[in-house]
């Protein structure tokens, strides 16, 4: 469409011409007790009628029926898992399967009884296949994220969200080295995983999901996720605490209705200038759902030898070697950025 | 150097608009048309147009300013001026009341607007108050912007769970391209009002109309951030924003052709969650409207709190056309 945009010339204004300061003086004053009514200058009361007779006021009781009605959630039939004690949490391994190893066995010497994984297999990091049997092995419950979505279904893009065309750029590098080293059935493996589960943590039900309950790539970083807007979510889902991941960056945000809680991911760093990674452990309390958010060491040198051997951007080496993310950094909102290196 | 060449949008029109003889009083009284005819205007629609209908309340915009701006960019939407008083100031009271109903409905971020937002002298309080249930965007031309004002909104941002963004307009990557829509002398002004920010290390987002063709494209934006970071601003950020034919925009270039019209069918599913409408609010003091864009047409008007205005909404208006067409958010 952008091709075909620039076959007509409109009049050039310039702050040289006297024209357009003449012009531009008379728009300051054009509106003087005038109203712009689409295109038109109304006088300003006859707007204001127009509008005080557009639209709806409901009675409170009205107000109060929509409302609710408009919060009510959609039928969800995703059976219970469980019930269980202690579980442990995490998502996003972008093809880290140094860090999986470790946490497999962080995760046992803490007692989990179940390790749950929001999504994210692939991506960034080298040797898409060594993740698999490490999942069998440590018998893990995945959901799909993005990354499974997209693999599965032949996308041509990993769908993960962004909008900058450097992001895009590095996205479809990490995207294309792991669609071309997957099998047809790692694959197809993939897209027959849950997109939620349910799971019963003492006398309370989690919601796992790998962006957001209503949309798989939808970003919740902590300062842009407002307690009304996770209570809704909460009260929508019928849960008492939701988890989920895909930004990258952990949280834990206690609400009257329960607990959001992004699990934060294995695969890289939380762009923090350290090298470990991030986990979270639950455990049913007595009057709370205990989380914690956990690091985890993993031998990060041999992950950045294996990127490097595998070709992959030096760009990402360098976020695995000194914790700092160098690309996907425009989704971050101004308070993750701030404390961002890049 | 060369005044870039502004975009046309109109991508198969066929007629040019005559465009108004320039310095004719247009201050007089009674109904005056600004832009000439609008082809295809709402009144003009016949045909069934699709239905948006709000999937979840995400997005609160407050028109906060009112139509009141110390600038009249040639541009500008929503025509505002010194003297636009289509929609007047909003008070931190009635911003307050909507932020309680809002946070009801699970509101996920709120924006704020204009007109020029830092007119209204409640702003800062506004902003205060918004950032204890919901991160804030203040969209400003920059020109209030002052060392006192940049320190105070440091430190609100510094004392908020919630993150405050900072959006500011620029049209232009020079004086002469970018004043010839916003106004003599602004560029210098916002390239001052951005070192500001710079100095108390606050980030904000550099917002671009595509006026000129060339804006949003690669090279182009790269420019932006080389001005950007010039400034002291050294992980530069940026919104490119498409041009909307209507206010004083339709002016400027073109009104909107009748074939730029939603139609029934017009939209696959996919796309839904891409239209702002579908998650959007717009607050004014004059009601509820479906969008930030349509502040200026009665009929958009959906109600008088946030509760009246959970229905669907018809897309017939040309405008909508442009959000699909080229898959606007107003959303940084």
């Amino acid at each position: 469409m952008a091709d075909s945009m620039d076959h007509k010339t409109f009049r050039r204004l310039t702050t040289e011409d006297d024209a357009f300061v003449r012009e531009y003086r008379q728009r300051l004053t054009a509106h003087r007790g005038m109203a712009t009514l689409g295109e038109k200058l109304v006088p300003l009361e006859e707007f204001r009628r127009a509008a005080a007779s557009s639209g709806r006021a409901l009675t409170e009781g009205q107000r109060e029926e929509a409302a609710s009605r408009f919060l009510a959630g959609p039928a969800d039939s995703t059976p219970v898992e469980g019930p269980f004690e202690r579980i442990a949490v995490f998502g996003g391994v972008y093809n880290n399967h140094f860090a999986l190893e470790a946490l497999l066995e962080d995760a046992a010497r803490r007692g989990a009884e179940t390790i749950y994984c929001l999504g994210d297999l692939g991506g960034f990091g080298p040797h898409p296949e060594k993740v698999r049997p490490l999942l069998a092995q440590g018998e893990v419950q995945v959901i799909q994220g993005n990354y499974e979505e997209s693999l599965a279904s032949g996308r041509e893009d990993c769908n993960c969200g962004y909008t900058d065309p450097r992001d895009n750029h590095f996205a479809e590098i990490s995207y294309r080295y792991t669609e071309s080293r997957c099998s047809a059935e790692f694959k197809a493996w993939m897209g027959a995983l849950p997109l939620r589960r349910r799971v019963r943590l003492g006398d309370r039900e989690l919601l796992l999901v790998h962006g957001s309950p209503r949309r798989i790539n939808e970003f919740l970083f902590h300062s842009s996720s407002p307690a009304p807007f996770l209570e809704a979510m909460l009260q929508q889902n019928r849960c008492d605490a939701i988890l989920c991941t895909h930004t990258g960056l952990q949280w834990h945000r206690q609400l009257s209705g329960g607990d959001a809680i992004n699990v934060g991911v294995i695969g890289r760093p939380a762009n923090d200038g350290a090298t470990h990674v991030w986990y979270s452990m639950l455990s049913a309390g007595r009057n709370r759902l205990e989380v914690e958010l956990l690091p985890l060491e993993y031998d990060f040198e041999a992950l950045a030898r294996e990127m490097v051997r595998e070709e992959l951007p030096a760009e990402f080496v360098e976020t695995i070697q000194t914790g700092w993310w160098t690309t996907c950094l425009e989704i971050l909102p101004p308070n993750e950025r701030a404390v961002s290196r890049f | 150097m060369p005044v870039a060449e502004p975009v046309d949008p109109n991508v198969m029109d066929v007629e040019t608009k005559p465009s108004l003889p320039v310095g004719d009083d247009r201050a007089g009284s009674g109904s005056e048309d600004i832009g000439g005819e609008v082809e295809g205007s709402p009144s003009a629609a016949s045909e069934a147009h699709p239905e948006v209908v709000l999937r979840s309340l995400d997005t609160l915009w407050f028109q906060v300013a009112g139509t009141v701006c110390n600038l009249a960019c040639t541009h500008c939407f929503v025509s505002s001026s010194p003297t636009n008083r289509t929609h007047e100031f909003m008070t931190l009271q009635q911003v307050q009341s909507f932020l309680d109903e809002a946070a009801g409905l699970g509101v996920k971020e709120y924006y704020f607007t204009g007109g020029e937002a830092f007119l209204n002298p409640e702003m800062e309080a506004i902003l205060e108050a918004t950032l204890r249930v919901g991160p804030a965007s203040v969209l400003t031309n920059g020109l209030l912007l002052d060392r006192q004002r940049c320190e105070r909104l440091k430190a609100l941002a510094e004392g908020a769970e919630y993150s405050l963004d900072i959006r500011i307009s620029l049209d232009g990557y020079d004086a002469e391209s970018n004043d010839a829509i916003r106004g003599p002398g602004t560029f210098d002004r916002v390239l001052e009002a951005l070192s500001l920010l710079a100095e108390v290390e606050l980030n904000p987002v550099l917002t671009v109309t595509e006026v000129y063709r060339e804006l949003a494209s690669h090279e182009g934006k790269e420019r932006f951030f080389e001005l950007l970071r010039g400034l002291g601003l050294t992980k530069p950020r940026l919104k490119v924003l498409p041009i909307f034919q209507i206010g004083a925009e339709a002016e400027r270039s073109n009104a909107y052709q009748s074939w730029q019209r939603l139609r029934e069918g017009d939209l696959p599913d996919t796309e839904w969650d891409h239209l702002q409408c579908s998650s959007c609010r717009m607050v004014t003091e004059k009601g509820v409207w479906v969008c930030p864009i349509l502040v200026n047409e009665p009929q958009a008007r959906m109600g008088e709190r946030l509760a009246d205005t959970l229905e669907p909404f018809p897309l017939d208006h040309p405008a909508c056309w442009t959000c699909h067409a080229y898959g606007v958010s107003c959303r940084t």
